[in-house]
């Protein structure tokens, strides 16, 4: 069945007939009516699936690790068990959830919507992204069923190339088929965002959603292909017994760190962009007043961009490149911090006379930005020379990533989800058990990760699977709160699924939020928009009786 | 309302049959086809970029290895292969210029000309790949060059240029099979009246991609097989 | 005895408490921006919390100088920390002139430690407190890292190069070695001990332990075994056929393509392994290579012998004759 776009008047729901009206849920049903989709809010849906898929898989390898770290002797799974979890634990959040996540799920849902169009620039290249990312996913999957791979995410050369007898070349591949379902995204939203926007919606009136899910695809279509080449490489060199960074050969396998460090730093970039884009709408919803200082924000964003790409050096500081060029890293490292700070301080301005509601969207936003600070500030921590050489490698650096993935990108994504989630699915979800779920998170989460900081000030290496004694109690601590977190996640799970059963209607716009997303129903209609919105004025202009207009759910008391 | 709004299906709206209905008019369609191009051939500098950094920091280290295995290269196949590729950017652009004077078979003429040039580099590629491989200068376990100079050490460090030589030169291959598939496709639908002076714009994205390939040749063409070549 | 819950490290070395300055200055920094965000987040929560359902925020005029004063103030902070944390940092690349040279490679899965007067041990080093030591590392295999965090220090262990780190010892004690760079199976199992002694007591230990050869010492004895003197010393009979090594190591040496190099110690490793790859001006690459011959250990005696060669001291075997250049 086509969804292809008609004229038709919407059926309007009348209580005699309690027909529903149609919306991109019910426009067609059936398997391939999903597996052949144009639709990008289907498409936003089928990655939703296959990304949570991947996050489970992935949060099981760090729950198996969690334990084993329990107690100082390895006693669950052997080291080089040990050595492969932490592996696939890696290659499966970071290029399976990390990085597809909040633009692949929220982006592809809500670009076209919020800046007035019908779809993306090119939905069937949407759609292949979609199956290139589950063709690499398959590829992993393969390499992960035959016993994973034990090199690290990081692929660090000789060892991958030379010394590693597990099935890097599939993960390989799997990673780099991947990362052309990155690039199609990227460039998909670049060409959209330049050329579909509604007439009216001028750059400085877009969400900043937009401008930085812009920033995010810049990196994107500069960065993978960096990668890619290099993962080719790695498996080329496997496979043929080449020695491009075999120094027997005389290759260089800094060389190699070079080229990884060049995609993978401004991919971390890729991950935290998104989720700042989230908290600003999460903000500016949820304190019912514009973003303070909006064009900082947005200029911010494209900013950590462009310096994202000039400070991968500082993953190699005791690497062996020279001190000249750790210092210039360094340098730049700093300079990458101040956008973020300034960020960080214009959200928490917004609150300032603001209308506040701690409904669960506003939980995850304000539990985002106390979380990015410290994650933040331990990166410029690190940046600083003299300190990272004696926390590089260690539990400092594994809990400050973690700050700034699961505290920051996760955190956004999870308030992104609860925020959207009525207009994803029309639903609502229990209130109480969303709080409680977000409070689980956040608790869990400072638990999990700030033991860690101690222990990697106090030498506990990374990827270690056994450690001296003293470090016993700290791991405790972490892998307690490592289940406390587990649990946080586990009930949003659950209850978005029921909600999408039982779950109460939530009416167009249970927020009473401003964008033009909410201008429409919920859920969208698949073409988004009946008629294209012409638009006036900016982002985020809220006023009192607009507000009671828009707001389908009075009281406001939602999730 | 704060917003007001337009109806795009008025009566009376002509639609191209090639306009996509997510797009409002063919001018958007263009525009965005024609974006997307230019951000795909992006990623595609990017991706060889990575290949030409190993290539200048390995050069650098051992510049005296690599002009000695380059000479390995035969310059002349590889010059007629150079003339090949801009003569089949040339014809790329004459098969645009048919459409924009609206010559259908003439379209198809130059495309089948486009691919027919192609071929002729995958062939002389061939001849050269076969070569190497007879010679035994094809990395790996099976390497062992008659060279003098790339004995032992030496012959060790050569192999990096040769797996660059084959990687480099083995992927732009790969994407000149693609555009002569794309190529194909454009010229069965150009007999079929597809294109015209109004609406060419895929002729015209898919002549963005061939003369990239091109430009990478031009790049590897030097690099790879004239280093040195003046002392020779 | 450790505590059953250390908080913070030991600090055993000179550059500790230097480090530990950063992280204590920048701890306070982090604290103090976080509680600032978190208390102001918790007071406007509670003092701008929504009245009613059509409530909304009030929007304030814009304050560019409030944007300029938190890009400002974080970026003078930031600078500020950069150019301590890169002092600190310079520290740690410029060892004393009087260091002590001890040499260590890194294999899966063991740390291998030679003294300067050829004491060897494996995944443990007993070293004198209060003398500066300059650690010459290399890994066999794959990277490998030297992590002693009492020291508060880290270098990664290359194959194929030479990577070098310094310290200075202060206070007696065991304290822990860590491999940091994660290098297969065992990658947790490579750790071992730096033992720090009394200068007496370091003594005492050399002392107690079977009398091995110096480095220069076993140096010396593979340059004969190996027959480095017949091309590089000259003989009554016969003219060298290779450069003087005597007062080579840290010159600028002219190479044959026109090109100058300084003679450090991965020159010196790459021209017993490969050579040809830089040909000194005016001789002949007839050289054969080493590879395969010598482990990364002798290679390191090697270096340390020809390290030990000065410019005057070059007449033990050779009769002092003079030196005849072939042209090419």
């Amino acid at each position: 069945m086509n969804t292809t776009v008609d004229t038709a008047e919407p059926v309007v729901p009348s209580p005699e007939t309690g027909s529903e009206p149609r919306n991109y849920l019910n426009a067609a049903y059936g398997l391939r009516s999903w597996l052949l989709t144009r639709d990008h809010k289907r498409i936003a849906i089928l990655y939703l699936i296959s990304v949570t898929a991947f996050f489970a898989l992935g949060s099981f390898f760090a729950l198996l690790i969690r334990l084993e770290l329990l107690t100082p002797e390895g006693d669950l799974v052997s080291p080089d068990t040990y050595n492969r979890l932490f592996t696939m634990h890696g290659i499966v959040m970071v290029f399976f959830f990390l990085i597809p996540g909040i633009p692949a799920v929220l982006g592809n849902f809500l670009v076209p919507l919020m800046i007035g169009a019908k779809d993306l620039a090119f939905p069937r290249i949407n759609l292949a992204s979609w199956y290139i990312y589950c063709l690499g996913g398959l590829f992993t999957l393969w390499s992960i069923v035959h016993g994973g791979v034990d090199t690290g995410w990081t692929f660090y050369t000789p060892f991958s190339t030379h010394y590693s007898n597990t099935y890097v070349i599939s993960a390989a591949l799997g990673i780099f088929i991947t990362g052309f379902s990155s690039i199609f995204t990227g460039l998909n939203f670049i060409v959209t965002i330049h050329r579909m926007r509604a007439p009216g919606m001028t750059w400085f009136r877009l969400p900043l959603f937009i401008w930085s899910h812009y920033a995010t695809s810049l990196i994107i279509v500069l960065g993978t292909p960096v990668i890619a080449i290099t993962i080719l490489l790695v498996a080329a060199e496997k496979l043929l017994h080449l020695g491009i960074f075999d120094p027997a050969l005389g290759g260089d396998p800094v060389l190699f760190q070079h080229l990884f460090w060049f995609y993978s730093h401004p991919a971390v970039y890729i991950m935290i962009l998104p989720s700042m884009g989230v908290i600003s709408e999460l903000v500016a919803a949820f304190a019912r007043k514009p973003v303070f200082g909006y064009k900082v924000v947005a200029f911010a964003s494209i900013g950590i961009a462009v310096l994202g790409f000039l400070v991968w050096g500082h993953h190699m500081f005791v690497a062996g490149e020279s001190v000249y060029v750790a210092t210039v890293f360094s340098v730049l490292s700093m300079l990458v911090a101040i956008p973020s700070a300034v960020k960080v301080f214009n959200w928490t301005f917004t609150l300032y006379q603001g209308s506040i509601s701690l409904q669960t969207p506003m939980l995850y936003a304000l539990g985002f930005i106390g979380l990015f600070t410290l994650g933040g500030l331990t990166g410029v921590m690190l940046a600083t020379l003299g300190l990272d050489v004696h926390v590089h490698d260690t539990y400092f650096i594994v809990a400050h990533f973690h700050y700034i993935m699961v505290g920051g990108t996760i955190m956004g994504y999870l308030g992104g989800l609860h925020y959207w989630w009525p207009k994803i699915s029309g639903k609502l979800y229990p209130a109480f058990l969303s709080r409680l779920s977000a409070l689980l998170v956040f608790v869990g989460f400072n638990l999990t990760f700030f033991p860690q900081f101690i222990l990697g000030y106090l030498g506990m290496p990374r990827r270690y699977w056994s450690y001296p004694p003293e470090f016993q109690v700290l791991n405790v601590l972490s892998t307690a709160g490592a289940s406390i977190l587990g649990v946080g996640y586990l009930l949003p799970l659950c209850y978005f699924i029921w909600s999408m059963r039982y779950g109460k209607n939530s009416g167009d716009n249970p927020w009473g939020a401003v964008g033009l997303e909410w201008d429409t129903s919920s859920p969208p209609p698949t073409e988004n928009f009946l008629t294209t919105p012409v638009v006036t004025h900016g982002p985020y202009e809220y006023n009192p009786k607009e507000v009671h207009d828009r707001t389908s759910q009075p009281e406001a008391r939602v999730g | 309302m704060a917003s007001t709004t337009i109806d795009t299906h008025a009566p009376g709206a002509a639609h191209h049959p090639a306009l996509q209905h997510h797009f409002d008019n063919m001018e958007q369609q263009k525009e965005s086809a024609t974006l997307g191009m230019w951000l795909f051939l992006v990623t595609e500098i990017m991706f060889f970029g990575g290949l030409f950094t190993a290539y200048v920091v390995y050069r650098h280290a051992f510049p005296g290895v690599f002009a000695a295995a380059s000479h390995h290269l035969d310059v002349t196949l590889g010059g007629i292969n150079t003339a090949v590729l801009i003569c089949s950017s040339l014809t790329m652009a004459l098969a645009i210029w048919s459409a924009q004077i609206n010559r259908r078979k003439l379209i198809v003429f130059f495309l089948l000309a486009t691919i027919a040039l192609g071929s002729v580099f995958l062939g002389i590629k061939t001849v050269e790949y076969r070569d190497k491989f007879h010679h035994h200068l094809v990395p790996g376990t099976s390497f062992a060059p008659d060279d003098p100079h790339l004995q032992g050490v030496a012959g060790q460090q050569s192999q990096i240029f040769f797996a660059l030589y084959f990687i480099m030169t083995g992927l732009h291959a790969l994407h000149m099979i693609i555009g002569i598939g794309v190529l194909a496709v454009l010229a069965v639908l150009s007999w079929k009246g597809r294109y015209d002076a109004h609406y060419h714009n895929p002729l015209e994205c898919s002549g963005l991609y061939w003369h990239f390939v091109d430009i990478v040749w031009i790049f590897l063409f030097p690099l790879l097989y004239l280093i040195g070549a003046h002392a020779r | 005895m450790r505590s059953q819950l250390p908080l913070f490290p030991d600090s055993a070395s000179t550059l500790s408490p230097h480090v530990d300055a950063l992280f204590l200055a920048w701890s306070v920094v982090s604290a103090f921006f976080t509680l600032l965000i978190a208390v102001l987040i918790l007071y406007f929560m509670v003092r701008y919390r929504r009245r009613g359902a059509d409530d909304v925020g009030e929007v304030e005029r814009p304050m560019l100088w409030l944007e300029i004063a938190w890009t400002a103030i974080p970026l003078g902070i930031v600078m500020a920390m950069f150019v301590w944390g890169t002092l600190v940092f310079f520290q740690l690349y410029r060892p004393p002139a009087d260091a002590v040279e001890y040499y260590s490679v890194g294999k899966q899965w063991m740390w291998k430690f030679q003294h300067p007067d050829g004491h060897r041990e494996i995944n443990a080093l007993h070293i004198p407190a209060g003398r500066a030591i300059r650690l010459k590392l290399t890994a066999e295999d794959v990277i490998h890292s030297f992590y002693v965090p009492a020291f508060r220090l880290k270098q990664d262990a290359l194959p194929g190069r030479y990577t070098q780190v310094w310290f200075k010892a202060t206070k007696p004690g065991i304290y822990h070695l860590f491999c940091a760079e994660y290098c297969g199976a065992e990658h947790s199992r490579m750790i071992g001990w730096i033992v720090v002694m009394e200068p007496r007591d370091y003594e005492a230990w050399l002392a107690g332990g079977p009398a091995g050869k110096t480095m220069v010492a076993s140096g010396a004895e593979l340059f004969e075994q190996l027959a480095c003197q017949t091309c590089h010393r000259a003989a009554p009979n016969r003219p060298a056929r290779g450069p003087r090594l005597e007062g080579l190591y840290g010159t600028q040496v002219k190479l044959a393509n026109g090109g100058t190099v300084t003679a450090d110690d991965d020159y010196i490793r790459e021209s017993i392994l490969n050579p040809t790859a830089k040909i000194t001006a005016g001789w002949d690459p007839i050289m054969p290579t080493f590879q395969g011959q010598v482990s990364e250990e002798q290679l390191l005696q090697l270096l340390s012998y020809i390290k030990s060669l000065h410019a005057d001291n070059g007449g033990s075997e050779a009769a002092g004759g003079q030196t005849a250049k072939k042209t090419p």
